[in-house]
């Protein structure tokens, strides 16, 4: 007995459209396998996850506020394997944008600064994300040192330079020996959407991104040059687009993206810089983007789905002592079935139990 | 003299995972399949490994239990990306968030506890004799298996009918294919061999490098051990070089310290990383000419039968 994969003749858009839907389905299946491995009550469990955080307005902004630094890394990430270029660095980014944009906080601390201060701390650490995801992006062109390895290396770079700043030259003397800065003065933090709730400016600024990247994609000569050059390479080569151009446009832009997601999470929701400032957002992304099928809007839609599992994982973990390493698995099976399902979309599989039918097949 | 024994114990023994895990992935890549779940295949050796060793008070048992779990997991990254022929980039990163995930499930239960650690040769006479006594007759069974592993795989490459076979269906597929051989089968199997060396080399780090199991504890030696396999352009014989030199810059920070240098622990930590950076910089500039990688690397490969 064998798998057989058959290619269709033409993709099929039915099931590019149903296969996140399956995918979601399929790793809710797993899931309900592993908590009664676990010893959970499967029903229990999936209430915890899925349905408890979706009725209280606490946990609804929430879940806006995870999904926000998870849509706006995700975005930057979709460009980058449109076309081909694979930035697996966003981690990286993330925190060199958090730190860049803390640099001013720090050195303002306490000094009546104005209104500037904010907006200073939201472009440097764009600019310092974008740079930072350049290093990969101009050793890949210039060089050819493969980006997938080069931008993940310096995530753990990033992760050492931030643990060295706050246990160092910026750790706030006040702080009873912990490794952070103090907290940042009301100037150099994202307002509040809602008094005395959790939603911040953040999240209305992950969806002018999505308009953003949707417009770009949708409207514009360069989205089509970012998907021709992923799609058919030879193709672009013979429309004089320029594939090395765009690795590094993209990449620029992704760490950007990355970059003001980061400082946006330190200047709000955690209010001063210290290591552990993302559960792994960069990498989390990398599965937002690929639920969402590299779509502005489907990657709206799957990172509140996967904000939603961050969140209900916590209060698996409060109600039901469901470890928090079990969101990770979560995350890490939905990936596989969303690739899985991807694999329906330009193959038709057929199981054949013996080589004589699948020569019979053939003829 | 003690100090120079010292320094070449450690570098040996840092070196050996990295060894391990970019000789199974070097295989891999040879057969035209890159799997970039080391990282993930790794430190669910180490958990399981950990586990393993911890249950049942033998360090044995405990390397068999990484070398399962690497393979089960890269059983589950041959079904995707060559049963299903999905983008092996991505599964690769889906195989490492899942083996991030489930090792901090299995390990949590072990974090804390302590094993004996592998114990270390001891040959009276010979590991005695100053200098080169401990380092070629004192070392633990994991180091000489490690260069075992590195011999066999290059007659095994270079040597062998089956290992010709290999190199051409990552050199070639369709023409491997043409000429009657499984290619998906030898494909499969060589990700497999892959995952055992990685789950090995996760095994490694809390049987004999440190006696205990932390969460997260390969940091990034996988990554490396991928970085490594591109150092060493698909050659045994420079990847031999290139673990034991990456070995030799993670023991560099470590003494850095012991010296009193001044400079901030962090970023002697981040020499390794940043060290790989430089690495493949300075090999791919080497290269422009033509990449000496496998031609099948990472390709899509569907037999239309």
């Amino acid at each position: 007995m064998q798998l057989v994969l058959e290619k269709r003749a033409e993709r099929s858009s039915t099931i590019a459209l149903v296969s996140p839907l399956i995918a979601i389905g399929l790793t809710i299946a797993t899931m309900v396998i592993l908590f009664a491995i676990l010893g959970k009550n499967p029903l229990l469990a999936l209430d915890a996850y899925f349905i408890a955080p979706l009725t209280d307005g606490y946990s609804l902004q929430e879940i806006a506020v995870k999904a926000t630094p998870l849509i706006m890394i995700a975005i930057g990430l979709s460009l980058c394997y449109l076309a081909n270029a694979w930035n697996i660095g966003a981690e990286g980014q993330f925190l060199i944008g958090a730190v860049a944009g803390s640099w001013i906080a720090v050195k303002t601390q306490g000094t009546d600064a104005g209104a500037w201060v904010l907006p200073a701390m939201l472009l440097l650490a764009a600019a310092a994300g974008a740079l930072y995801a350049l290093i990969p992006a101009i050793c890949k062109v210039k060089f050819g040192a493969s980006e997938i390895l080069t931008s993940l290396m310096l995530v753990y770079v990033a992760e050492l330079f931030l643990d060295y700043l706050v246990r160092g030259p910026w750790r706030d003397p006040h702080g009873f020996n912990f490794p952070t800065t103090a907290e940042f003065d009301p100037v150099a933090t994202v307002p509040l959407l809602i008094e005395g709730g959790r939603l911040h400016l953040g999240s209305p600024i992950a969806l002018l991104v999505v308009a953003a990247a949707a417009i770009l994609l949708g409207r514009t000569i360069k989205g089509f040059e970012i998907r021709v050059v992923g799609a058919a390479p030879r193709a672009a080569r013979f429309g004089g687009f320029n594939a090395n151009q765009l690795v590094v446009l993209t990449f620029a832009v992704s760490g950007a993206l990355a970059g003001l997601a980061g400082i946006i999470e330190v200047a709000g929701p955690v209010g001063h810089l210290q290591p552990g400032i993302s559960p792994g957002y960069g990498f989390t992304a990398i599965i937002v983007a690929f639920l969402g099928r590299l779509n502005p809007v489907g990657i709206l839609i799957a990172g509140l789905f996967l904000a939603l599992t961050f969140i209900g994982g916590e209060q698996a973990q409060i109600a039901m002592k469901i470890p928090l390493d079990v969101t990770k698995v979560f995350q890490g099976i939905l990936l596989f079935y969303v690739l899985a399902c991807d694999s329906l979309i330009l193959y038709r599989f057929r199981l054949v139990f013996s080589n004589r039918q699948v020569a019979r097949g053939a003829g | 003299m003690e100090l120079v024994e010292a320094i070449i114990l450690s570098v040996l023994a840092a070196s050996t995972p990295l060894l391990i895990a970019a000789t199974g992935e070097l295989v891999t890549e040879r057969s035209g399949v890159l799997n970039l779940g080391v990282e993930g295949m790794m430190i669910m050796g180490a958990a399981c490994g950990f586990a393993g060793a911890w249950l049942s008070g033998s360090i044995l048992v405990g390397a068999l239990c990484g070398i399962v779990a690497g393979t089960l997991m890269s059983l589950i990254f041959a079904l995707m990306a060559l049963g299903l022929a999905v983008n092996q980039v991505a599964t690769g990163l889906a195989l490492t968030i899942l083996g991030v995930g489930l090792s901090g499930l299995i390990g949590a239960g072990f974090v804390g506890e302590r094993i004996t650690p592998a114990t270390h040769l001891y040959i009276p006479g010979l590991t005695d004799v100053p200098l080169i006594g401990h380092v070629l007759f004192g070392q633990d069974a994991f180091v000489y298996l490690s260069i075992a592993l590195i011999i066999g795989v290059w007659w095994f490459l270079y040597r062998t009918r089956p290992g010709l076979i290999l190199r051409a269906c990552g050199d070639n597929h369709v023409s491997a294919h043409a000429l009657g051989y499984p290619v998906l089968r030898i494909r499969t199997l060589a990700v497999m061999f892959g995952g055992a060396c990685a789950g090995l080399a996760g095994a490694y780090l809390p049987l004999a490098y440190t006696p205990f199991f932390i969460p997260g504890m390969t940091a990034g030696r996988g990554w490396i051990a991928l970085a490594l396999v591109v150092f060493s352009s698909w050659r045994p014989g420079r990847l031999v070089v290139g673990a034991y030199l990456f070995g030799a810059v993670t023991i560099l920070q470590l003494h850095a310290q012991g010296w009193g240098v001044g400079i901030p622990s962090q970023f002697m930590s981040a020499l390794p990383y940043l060290a790989t950076v430089v690495v493949l910089v300075l090999l791919s500039r080497a290269r422009t000419g033509g990449s000496t990688a496998p031609a099948a690397l990472a390709t899509v490969f569907v037999p239309d039968r």
